[in-house]
């Protein structure tokens, strides 16, 4: 059985190479001169205004997303209307799309000679400022609740919600006692993925901030304009603002295996149909595959 | 040919699956491995297909010691209980599958799927899907794809218990047929005792890892050898000791010699025969049999008191 | 749009209820052209603003050419070799068993939780000047593969895993029984049933290869005509106050998304064409 062997080292070594000596090394580089620096280097008024920004954003693109993100997988999966394919499509769109091309879109919306652009002239100003970040974060991380909502909805089916209708219940009461808490893991894990691409997003913010530091500068960006001011001599604060970024990628990382909806849908957030066939696989709780009709999605083990 | 499986132990971890199994399968028979969920059965059949490896013992077929040899090596033709179709080839393309790996002209290949479509009875659907075809339709292709590659041996395990009840009593009909046609060894695994009784020549009785008793099912239901097999191969009342088969209870009116007393509660009528579930003054709850005419000679009802007395009766000694 | 047009439930009271669907969809729609079709219509409107002659210019520009045709010739490599070793890592997570298995699996999900630009530092401090192994990938076409390489490696992965966990192993062992071997069962009966999914894989690691920008941008040093992928060169484009110039390399871009989003669908409805 040398083939299983070759296979299995060829396939732990490729990753070892790409994945794990890159992520073990931004915190060698971090801790490199010592701890005190890089404390130094994460705590100034800088970098701490980017931290703060990027989780402000984060804390208003990730409800708004969660929330229509149900709103819209419910609309997706329960009603038919002309045009429920192109709705999918433009769902989906946000992950095919270069971030640069967001960004620019934004640029041209809301910068001078385009559509909206009436709106600085009114004292609201979109671009290089917090809500033009705000939006860019929110388009590109718009899919994922969706895309998680829409194969358990469409695998649980309409049976609970038919009893609980035939039993009394309002349609808004059987939306809050019966439907969401089927899609609760569901939502659960589109909401990791939702965060941790608002929290990481750069391309896009990169155009419509204007990266003005201490002002729009997210930390993602601080990462960049440190590491350009440093030029790659002395890089230690672009990498202890990396450490940071790292660790929550890395509890990201555990929160999505936590809250992954099943054994079986180990795919990307792009499934169900309508949008990446990834896996057209639904998603079912872990460990009883086929008890479908459980109201509170389990979350067991892989 | 013949198979024969020589002292066959299998274990999953701790769990025993095959414990010490010896058992000889006689050429051109179609035998039955009978048993409950999880006795064994299954298991045996896959070390006989090669499949699974035993941890000890051999597996002959012929007079050749294929134990050693992978299951392509073997020339068992098998059939699994979800048909497991190549979903992404038609019909025609799964029967053909053995014959294209063996390399055979195409000429060849296209008269031996053509033969045995006719065979099977599915010559129109040879360019569907498997998706397409109905449960019994998939497990007909299973067989011919089977036979397609001209097995010593065909194996079947549970091949009718994916499908609904009125077709499985078609397909076992027509298996038997297919058998007296094709005449090659065939093992056949099942949990139904009424499948292996109407389609097997030879039933070998499995129950936990261990061989209880091997014969033709007039054997195993006129002499079970203990009280497993009978009460596996038929419905058996226990009295004390003794085990009565409820067509052996005679009922009648009147106390006579050493009749003991009993009332009817409750009488269920099965096509021409007719269920009595009695109770005894002691609380044993018993079953017989009898016939329309002889229920009706009783005048028997619920709640009629009767005297029965066993027939037949088999004891076991240990 | 009337609240009584086409309603999958049809009785009243059923899930938001008629009203409560029509809303529902009303808000969907118009948050999705807010955040999304609006800006795109306004880049397309952008980029024919001063007529499709100069749009063609612009895009038939050298610098545009030659970053185009690198973007796409890159992603191209790279969603060929993900094919290959997607599947290879898909193939030894679901059949292959090892202490630490669970760990790494949960590892593959890292290119997409770290934000880009962290992978774009640290793939430079590895393989650029002042790289431990002596090598020096930096403003190089081969450091901006590996870039696209670390964050694409989880799609073709994630998009076999659960076509494998799936599939019937009842399929593989008749193919045995029948006399096929390891590789004649691989060919025949497993390829052909995970290669929908392979692509579905490839497809969106193609569409994120083609798009990407901050994994790429400090380790590819952004050599005009030599290293300057198409994101990097609208963004360049933007920097030097050109919009128009940037607005028609990225309708060229979004056209790609669109080309990819449609092949994916079609992947998809290939593949379950063959389910029971």
């Amino acid at each position: 059985m040398t083939g299983r062997y070759a296979l299995r080292f060829g396939a732990l070594g490729y990753l070892t190479v790409l994945l794990l000596v890159p992520v073990g090394l931004v915190f060698y580089r971090t801790f490199q001169h010592g701890l005190h620096p890089a404390w130094a280097a994460a705590t100034n008024p800088q970098a701490q205004h980017a931290l703060w920004l990027t989780l402000i954003i984060a804390a208003i693109a990730v409800p708004l997303n969660t929330a229509f993100g149900v709103v819209l997988g419910i609309a997706l999966v329960r009603h038919r209307f002309p045009g429920r394919g192109l709705l999918n499509a433009i769902v989906d769109l946000p992950l095919a799309l270069s971030p640069v091309v967001v960004g620019l879109s934004l640029y041209l919306l809301y910068g001078t000679g385009g559509w909206l652009a009436g709106l600085s002239e009114h004292g609201v100003k979109i671009l290089f400022s917090l809500p033009g970040m705000t939006l860019a974060t929110i388009f590109v991380s718009l899919p994922f609740v969706v895309r998680e909502v829409v194969p358990v909805l469409r695998e649980i089916g309409t049976d609970q919600e038919q009893a609980a209708e035939t039993l009394g219940a309002a349609p808004f009461t059987t939306f809050r006692r019966i439907t969401l808490p089927a899609i609760r893991w569901a939502v659960g894990y589109g909401v990791v993925l939702t965060t941790a691409r608002a929290i990481g997003e750069f391309g896009a913010v990169s155009i419509v901030s204007g990266r003005i530091e201490g002002k729009t500068e997210t930390l993602p960006l601080y990462v960049q304009s440190q590491f350009d001011s440093s030029l790659g001599v002395d890089p230690t604060g672009a990498f202890a603002a990396s450490v940071v970024l790292a660790l929550i990628a890395l509890m990201t990382v555990l929160a999505m295996r936590l809250f992954r909806p099943s054994a079986a849908s180990l795919a990307m957030p792009l499934r169900g149909r309508g949008g990446f066939a990834g896996a057209a696989v639904s998603t079912r709780p872990a460990g009883r595959m086929r008890s479908v009709s459980e109201t509170s999605g389990s979350k067991e083990e892989l | 040919m013949g198979i024969t499986v020589v002292e066959v132990t299998k274990k999953f971890g701790d769990f025993v699956a095959l414990d010490d199994v010896t058992v000889a399968i006689p050429e051109g028979s179609l035998t039955a491995l009978l048993g409950p969920s999880g006795s064994g059965k299954s298991t045996l059949l896959r070390v006989i297909a090669g499949l699974e490896d035993p941890d000890r013992g051999q597996v002959l077929l012929g007079a050749d010691d294929v134990t050693s040899r992978p299951a392509r090596a073997r020339g068992v033709g098998m059939v699994f209980q979800h048909y497991a179709a190549f979903k992404h080839m038609t019909v025609w393309e799964n029967v053909a599958f053995g014959l294209k790996v063996r390399k055979r002209p195409k000429a060849e290949i296209g008269r031996r799927v053509h033969e045995l479509l006719e065979l099977v009875q599915l010559e129109g659907l040879a360019k569907r899907y498997p998706a397409q075809l109905s449960g019994g339709q998939r497990q007909r292709m299973a067989l011919a794809r089977a036979l397609a590659v001209d097995p010593e041996v065909l194996l079947l395990d549970e091949p009718f218990g994916a499908v609904d009840a009125r077709v499985r009593k078609e397909l076992r009909a027509w298996l038997r047929r297919l058998h007296d046609e094709v005449h090659v060894t065939t093992i056949i695994v099942t949990h139904d005792q009424e499948e292996a009784m109407e389609v097997a020549g030879q039933i070998v009785v499995i129950n936990q890892g261990r061989v209880e008793q091997v014969g033709t099912p007039r054997e195993l239901y006129d002499s079970p050898a203990n009280e497993f097999v009978m009460s596996f191969v038929g419905p058996v009342n226990r009295i004390g000791d003794t085990f009565v088969r409820p067509r052996d209870i005679s009922l009648g009116l009147e106390p006579d010699g050493d009749s003991t007393e009993a009332m009817v509660e409750r009488i269920v009528h099965l096509g021409f025969e007719v269920r009595a579930e009695l109770v005894r003054d002691d609380g044993q709850h018993l079953l017989a049999q009898l016939t329309q005419e002889e229920a009706q000679a009783l005048e028997l009802e619920r709640g009629l008191i009767v005297y029965l007395k066993p027939s037949r009766e088999t004891v076991f000694t240990p | 749009m009337g609240t009584s047009s086409a309603v999958a439930v049809s009785r009243p009271g059923a899930v938001l209820g008629r009203a409560g669907g029509g809303l529902a969809r009303g808000i969907a729609v118009g948050y999705l052209s807010l955040i999304v079709l609006v800006p795109l219509a306004a880049l397309v409107w952008s980029s024919r603003a001063q007529g499709l002659g100069t749009f063609w210019d612009e895009v038939t520009k050298p610098e545009a050419a030659s970053a185009l045709k690198l973007t796409l010739g890159v992603a191209l490599v790279v969603a060929a070799f993900n094919a290959v070793t997607g599947t290879a890592i898909a193939w030894v997570l679901v059949r292959d068993s090892f202490p630490g298995k669970g760990v790494v699996n949960a590892v593959i999900d890292l290119p997409f939780a770290l934000p880009t630009i962290v992978a774009s530092l640290v793939l430079l401090e590895l393989y650029g000047p002042s790289s431990p192994f002596g090598v020096d990938l930096a403003f190089q076409r081969a450091g901006i593969v590996l870039a696209l390489l670390f964050v694409t490696l989880p799609f073709v992965v994630r998009a076999v895993q659960p076509v494998l966990l799936e599939l019937d192993r009842e399929m593989e062992e008749a193919a045995e029984s029948l006399g096929a071997r390891r590789l004649a069962i691989f060919r025949r009966i497993l390829f052909p049933n995970l290669l929908p999914a392979i692509l579905s894989g490839v497809a969106l690691a193609f569409a994120r290869a083609v798009g990407e920008f901050g994994s790429v941008v400090l380790i590819s040093g952004n050599r005009a005509f030599h290293t300057e992928v198409a994101s990097v060169y609208i963004f360049g484009q933007i920097e030097s106050d050109n919009p128009s110039g940037a607005a028609a390399v990225s309708v060229v871009l979004l056209l790609i998304s669109l080309a990819v989003l449609l092949a994916i669908g079609a992947f998809r409805h290939w593949r379950t064409r063959h389910d029971r």
